[in-house]
């Protein structure tokens, strides 16, 4: 990406905004396809992230795939409570990633603290103290699913920012929710009238 | 190891360091030693003797003006675990160091200072070893305070 994002920042030098359309739409996509993972695992909720990546959830079928350098990942998942000891570390790994980069804070201890944010002495409320987080997903652990979500709209983010530098697109941000119009949780076959209990009587 | 065999081990180690504390029981099913804690070091030794060649845990209870020095062992020859309890006084948390007689006190001891302030002499790496190096106080004290603690709110 870096090479890229060279060449995006020459073009725009050049005034070259025209053949950065169709390029633009291009990386933009593939960007977004395969956000490789840092799985910053600290505590309980790794657990969850492992499970996602396992073939019941299968990240992989999303692009997301773990990796154990933070040379060769896109966005780091802090998945745990971050300690006062630990922060410095989950800092320089964050430093060792490639730009572009993003974070996705999983579970409430990474969001504020969580169930540690009173009384403790030794845990970081929330890692948006020190790390620039772009999706926040709250739970106790989150579910995989809650996880695979966040990582969809980590996607629709990145794919709103443009090659050329401090170019956004305007894009839908959100996937439906269950209070859009369009999506309803209405069964489409509710069960017909005649199979509810019939009174014979 | 039955309950008899154990009385009759610390009783053999009582003989043995005249001065014992009288905090002694069988009661919640492993036994309690209490020592005084310059005779720490000889204790140890002799429980090593003994059999106990294995150290489960070290840990430490703030009672105030002492704190109380708790260290668990076990022995797989005997199939039997023993409590050993001392104290050190508060103004002056100074004990002698059990790493020449289990090497596995290294990081329990560091674990016992970082979090009590209690000094381990004769210990060969004293640090912290669970908050940063150049963190203040000691946060398992009882009189602990620090700017960075919110405290919980009675509502809640
Ligand atoms: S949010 Fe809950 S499950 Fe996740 S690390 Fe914190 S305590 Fe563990």
């Amino acid at each position: 990406m870096a090479l890229v994002d060279r060449i995006g920042e020459g073009l725009e030098r050049l005034g070259g905004g025209v053949i950065l359309t169709s390029v633009d739409a291009l990386v933009d996509w593939s960007r977004g396809q395969s956000l490789w993972a840092f799985p910053m695992g600290t505590a309980c909720c790794a657990m969850e992230l492992i499970a996602a990546s396992f073939s019941k959830f299968d990240f992989d079928r999303l692009g997301t795939f773990p990796r154990p350098d933070p040379r060769h990942t896109d966005v780091m998942i802090l998945a745990g409570t971050i300690t006062e000891k630990m922060k410095p570390a989950v800092r320089r790994l964050y430093d060792q990633m490639p730009e572009p980069k993003w974070v996705v804070a999983m579970g409430n201890c990474t969001v504020s603290g969580g169930i540690f944010y009173y009384d403790t002495y030794s845990v970081v409320r929330g890692a948006d103290q020190f790390l620039p987080v772009d999706v926040y997903i709250s739970g106790c652990p989150p579910r995989p699913e809650a996880l695979q979500d966040g990582v969809l709209q980590l996607r629709e983010l990145v794919r709103m920012r443009s090659l050329a530098p401090g170019k956004r697109y305007e894009r839908e941000l959100a996937l439906p929710r269950p209070e859009d119009a369009s999506y309803s949780n209405e069964d489409p076959n509710p069960p017909s009238a005649g199979l509810e209990g019939g009174d014979a009587s | 190891m039955t309950q008899d065999e154990m009385t009759a081990l610390i009783a053999r180690i009582r003989t043995h360091n005249a001065d014992l504390y009288p905090l002694f029981s069988l009661e919640f099913g492993d036994a309690v030693v209490g020592v005084a804690p310059e005779e720490l070091s000889s204790t140890a030794c002799d429980l090593r003797e003994a059999g106990f060649d294995r150290l489960t845990m070290v840990t430490a209870v703030d009672r105030g003006e002492t704190f109380e020095l708790v260290y668990r062992l076990h022995s797989r020859s005997l199939t039997a675990s023993i409590f050993v309890k001392t104290v050190v006084r508060r103004d002056d948390p100074h004990i002698a160091s059990v790493y020449d007689v289990w090497p596995a006190a290294n990081w329990q001891e560091r674990e016992v200072f970082d979090l009590f302030g209690i000094v381990f002499d004769g210990h060969p790496d004293l640090r912290r070893i669970l908050m940063p190096y150049d963190y203040e106080g000691h946060p398992l004290r009882r009189d602990f305070e620090h700017p960075n603690i919110i405290r919980r709110p009675d509502y809640i």
